[in-house]
């Protein structure tokens, strides 16, 4: 078969086509670029592959498109290592020129992350991490916390545990900057006397040392921020060292949402958190998001998933603000401040510090009407509540 | 006889030939698309540059340390922390990498030294951990969760280091010049005293030797190595975190080292360029990389313990006993 | 600092020491005998934890998931033995490193593709869920009293075939002497073979127990080899009662590194503080036991080899 065309004016108007149809190739916008960080594998590998299922989910619902302009979505592991992470991070910014940055679970992965995916001037939008590092004198219009700031779960809680009349409480979180976070969030609002201050190491899973320490401190309430596997192995352990007799358990979401419930079953019943999200929250988004979620994968959300999908959706809303323009960096910022778009939690707005001002919700887990063990939505101790750092951060509302 | 000058004659101008290809490297890069490289080639040259000190030790000196990841640990938190003191300039901070990891490898080669065997390998490995469990104690300088170097360290000379090129040309300028410099000391008296050491110690010994002193000094001038790796590493990434001196680290190093022939002048940088290529290699096709190392390790042990370099040369020689420590240059 | 925490914490020790001398034992008797330095070991626990962790998912017998998890890792043993670790014999250490770390990346990754890349939920049988009452005001949980039970079951096992049957005095003799022993007509390669595999069992074991108490995960293996190492150096090569001894004692200090330390820190400085430096003093504690005992003994407390 002849590899050249036969009829000169044939190969001239092919050669004219493929210009025509090379220079509409040039013309059409690349796709928008979003580097996802996941934690697959490592001590917070549940959160990570919540995460990834509530992206996944947002991406199949937008038709794998962003503000209408096709998008390509980039996934690596980081298993929960700084170091890791930092290597994938000056990969997508080096070699695939990412536009939008999300993914990590936990905060000292954000932080190692963060200066520079700012340097470079792709937007940070977290998926859960909120350190009031970022919150507060080192706040930066690249970064921002769409999810919840570390301390307000736990100054929720904290409001919480006063209210109840808790006289003492032994607190324990691992040793990181969300840990770190969370323990001072609670100390800010809980008045009674904290009897112990315990930091475990990040992956700890074994707690007979911390566990006898709690049993001579003798308090009345144990609050725990332990993510992931941390916290079904920690919660296991008490119930088996018989301490649950005598000392009641508070928590965050972290440790109180469906996939602990997964793994530890009865014996959460009764378990009370705060969370700025409930999958019983009463919001068209909300009721849209869970029923997808439970069609898909046979099983109710996690926050982790909730807020994995909403920063899908904000940037979704977004890239349609600046018309697929996300090169002008000042426009895309401006539309991801004025988030415009449906989040799972209702209204949603930021503050000057681009962290949420949103309500924050006491649920307890017990049997729904099906007879499944599930959370169920309380009261709201805080209300359009910002967190404790906004006004060290220099930026603008 | 002709074969035997013409491998010679390859053997003396094919360095030469890398070192122009690599230096030439950042100029191609951007036409063929591979910007991002520049950072990642950078990366192993670093590395190289730690593999060649351990096949110091290790090929020539017939140590198996180890924890050698530790010193390169010493080097970086050394940077670390006169950065954070506000020292910002190269001329200081890469120097007083190199002095502290001498000086601590000194320190544990005096204890150290003094066992051998397995007993070596277990307590250099001991050493290494202690080293990665203070820093992961020092908060200050981020602890777990590693530091972030607000800049890249200064040079002046007009030469600017957050310039990508910049700083990998002058990466690659100390690589050469340490290589020179180990080629040299295996050449030298020093060099054939510590092979001689490793084949027989009790001969030189009784020769007359300073058999302690001249292994110490050997496992000094490795640790240095290391120590200027660590400064490089973390100049590089404007991170680092306890992870870099983590007891597989310091495995993956020997292993970078046995790859490309211990014993072999460029057995480390070859061996850990082939690492590191592949490790990167595999990461793009699939998840498991791991597995088609750990084969290559198998391979490597099993069919080429004498490493690449010695099955790239393909010497006629007699066949020598299956152990890498007996291999020579 | 009361007696029911003292003796809370004790426990632990023991109990983390024990299951160290289960995987000790097996490492200090192919290092002792065969020389071959077996890095993969901690691989072998990682097998035993995950196939136990399955079966016990699936089938609800925890008996049944331990017993399951040995068989299986004594029959990759048995390949490993067969096809990679016997050509190791004879070789020098750093092949042999090499080669073991080899497999251990092999391993890692087969894990990867069989269980996934998220670690795996182990869960203690249910009816050592709860407390046991041991003193009064001492409860300690059922599960922790159980591994106690078999670490000193095995330790007791190991003694009595070590040192009152046939095959333990010709596993002795070929930790102290290996030629004297082939010249005396000892079928070496055989008992070669016994003990790795004997080693094998034993790790797998000390994974299926402690799968429940600790992450099932891609590189707990590496994890738990270091501090294995240092107790095969401690207490002496091709030793099992220096295993037990080097064991013991560094539960001992891991525990009290890891519980009284933050204690009496705690005292005088902030909680951060403390633990930044906790972890820090727990491990190096444990480096510096090796190298004081090696300095006084450079080859360990109890040396098979004369």
């Amino acid at each position: 078969m002849n590899a050249t065309l036969p009829m000169p004016s044939l190969r001239r108007s092919a050669a004219a086509l493929a210009a025509f149809a090379l220079s509409a190739g040039a013309l059409a916008a690349d796709p928008v670029k979003v580097g996802l960080a996941l934690d697959i594998s490592g001590p917070f590998a549940t959160g990570g592959a919540e995460a990834r299922d509530g992206i996944n989910l947002a991406v199949k619902l937008l038709g794998n498109k962003l503000g209408g302009q096709p998008a390509e979505f980039l996934q690596a592991d980081t298993a929960g290592s700084p170091d890791q992470a930092k290597q994938v991070v000056d990969r997508f910014i080096q070699r695939d020129k990412i536009d939008f940055f999300t993914g990590p679970t936990p905060s000292n992965v954000a932080l190692a992350v963060g200066p520079t995916l700012f340097a470079a001037k792709v937007p940070f939008i977290t998926s859960n991490p909120g350190p009031s590092q970022y919150a507060g004198a080192q706040c930066n219009p690249y970064f921002f916390g769409s999810a919840y700031q570390n301390d307000t779960w736990d100054e929720a809680a904290g409001k919480y545990a006063t209210e109840k009349g808790f006289k003492s409480a032994v607190l324990i979180a691992p040793n990181y900057p969300a840990g770190r976070d969370h323990l001072t969030g609670f100390k800010r609002r809980f008045t009674g006397n904290v009897a112990g201050e315990i930091y475990s190491k990040v992956g700890q899973l074994d707690y007979a040392a911390e566990l006898a320490q709690m049993r001579a401190a003798k308090p009345e309430a144990v609050f725990f921020f332990l993510p992931g596997a941390m916290g079904i192995n920690f919660i296991k352990q008490f119930v088996a060292s018989g301490l649950s007799k005598d000392i009641t358990l508070v928590t965050t979401p972290a440790s109180a949402d469906e996939d602990t419930i997964a793994a530890v079953g009865e014996p959460m019943l009764g378990l009370f958190s705060t969370s700025q999200w409930s999958h019983d929250l009463p919001n068209a988004a909300n009721e849209k998001f869970v029923a997808e979620f439970r069609r898909a994968y046979k099983r109710y959300p996690t926050f982790y998933a909730a807020q994995a999908y909403d920063v899908i959706m904000a940037l979704d809303a977004a890239v349609r603000d600046v018309g697929g323009k996300v090169q002008d960096k000042p426009a895309v910022l401006k539309a991801l401040k004025a988030a415009r778009f449906d989040s799972v939690r209702g209204p949603f707005k930021y503050g000057n510090n681009n962290f949420p001002v949103q309500d924050y919700y006491l649920r307890v887990i017990g049997k729904n009407g099906e007879g499944k063990i599930t959370n169920r939505t309380l009261s709201t101790p805080l209300k359009a509540y910002r967190d404790a750092y906004f006004e060290q951060c220099p930026l603008k509302s | 006889m002709t074969q035997d000058k013409h491998a010679s004659a390859a053997a003396r101008w094919t360095p030469w030939l890398a070192l122009a290809l690599l230096g030439a490297f950042p100029l191609l890069a951007p036409a063929l698309g591979l910007d991002f490289y520049v950072g990642f080639v950078r990366r192993a040259l670093i590395f190289a540059l730690a593999a060649a000190g351990l096949n110091f030790i290790l090929g020539f000196g017939g140590m198996a340390a180890l924890g050698h990841a530790g010193f390169i640990g010493v080097g970086a938190y050394a940077l670390v922390a006169l950065v954070n003191a506000g020292v910002d300039s190269a001329w200081i901070l890469w120097p007083a990498a190199v002095a502290l990891a001498a000086g601590v490898a000194a320190l544990i080669g005096l204890v150290a030294l003094r066992t051998r065997g397995v007993y070596f390998i277990m307590i250099t490995l001991a050493f290494a951990q202690m080293l990665y469990f203070i820093a992961v104690s020092l908060r200050v300088y981020g602890g777990d969760d590693g530091y972030n170097l607000p800049a890249r360290p200064t040079l002046g000379l007009g030469l600017d280091l957050a310039h990508e090129p910049t700083l990998y040309w002058v990466v690659l300028a100390l690589f050469a010049g340490v290589m020179a410099l180990l080629n040299r000391a295996t050449l030298s008296r020093f060099g054939h005293a510590l092979t001689g050491i490793r084949d027989n110690e009790t001969r030189m010994q009784a020769m007359g030797y300073p058999v302690f002193r001249l292994r110490l000094a050997a496992f000094a001038i490795a640790g240095a190595i290391a120590g200027l790796a660590g400064a490089l590493l973390v100049t590089n990434n404007s991170f680092v975190s306890p992870a870099v001196m983590h007891w597989t680290q310091s495995a993956t190093l020997i292993v970078m080292v046995v790859i490309g022939g211990v014993g072999r002048r460029w057995g480390g940088p070859v061996g850990a360029g082939v690492w590191i290529l592949l490790e990167e290699f595999t990461k793009q096709y699939t998840d498991y990389w791991h597995l088609p190392l750990g084969v290559l390790l198998l391979l490597i042990v099993f069919l080429a313990p004498r490493g690449l370099v010695a099955v790239l040369q393909r010497k006629p020689r007699a066949v020598i006993a299956a152990s890498p420590a007996g291999a020579t240059e | 600092m009361t007696a029911t925490l003292l003796i809370e914490q004790l426990l632990n020790g023991l109990g983390y020491g024990l299951m160290l001398f289960l995987l000790a034992a097996g490492l200090t008797l192919v290092f002792g005998i065969m020389d071959v330095m077996n890095l993969a070991h901690g691989s072998l626990f990682m097998g035993g934890a995950y196939v136990a962790a399955e079966v016990h998912t699936h089938n609800g017998s925890f008996v049944a998931a331990v017993g399951v998890a040995i068989a299986v890792v004594v029959m990759v043993a048995l390949l490993l033995e067969v096809f990679l670790v016997r050509r190791l014999y004879g070789r020098d250490h750093l092949s042999q490193v090499l080669a073991t770390f080899g497999l251990i990346l092999i391993a890692d990754d087969l894990v990867k593709m069989i269980w996934g890349p998220s670690p795996v939920m182990a869960s203690a049988p249910a009816a050592l869920a709860g407390p046991v009452e041991l003193l009064s005001g001492l409860f300690y949980p059922a599960y922790r009293i159980v591994l106690l039970a078999a670490g000193v079951a095995v330790a007791l096992g190991l003694y009595l075939l070590v040192n009152r049957t046939r095959i333990g005095m010709v596993v002795r003799a070929g930790a102290s002497n290996r030629a004297m022993a082939e010249f005396m007509g000892v079928r070496v390669g055989r008992v070669f073979s016994l003990v790795f595999l004997l080693g094998a069992a034993l790790a797998a074991l000390a994974g299926a127990l402690m799968g429940p108490i600790t992450a099932v995960q891609i590189g707990m293996g590496e994890d738990i080899l270091i501090p294995s190492l240092v107790v095969l150096v401690i207490g002496g090569i091709g030793s099992i009662r220096g295993a037990l001894v080097a064991a013991l004692l560094v539960g001992l200090v891991d525990t009290i590194g890891r519980a009284f330390v933050p204690m009496a820190l705690a005292t005088a400085l902030p909680p951060t503080v403390v633990s930044d430096l906790a972890p820090a003093i727990a491990g190096l504690a444990t480096y510096a036991l090796m190298a004081g005992v090696l300095v006084f003994k450079p080859a360990g407390l109890f040396p098979a080899r004369g």
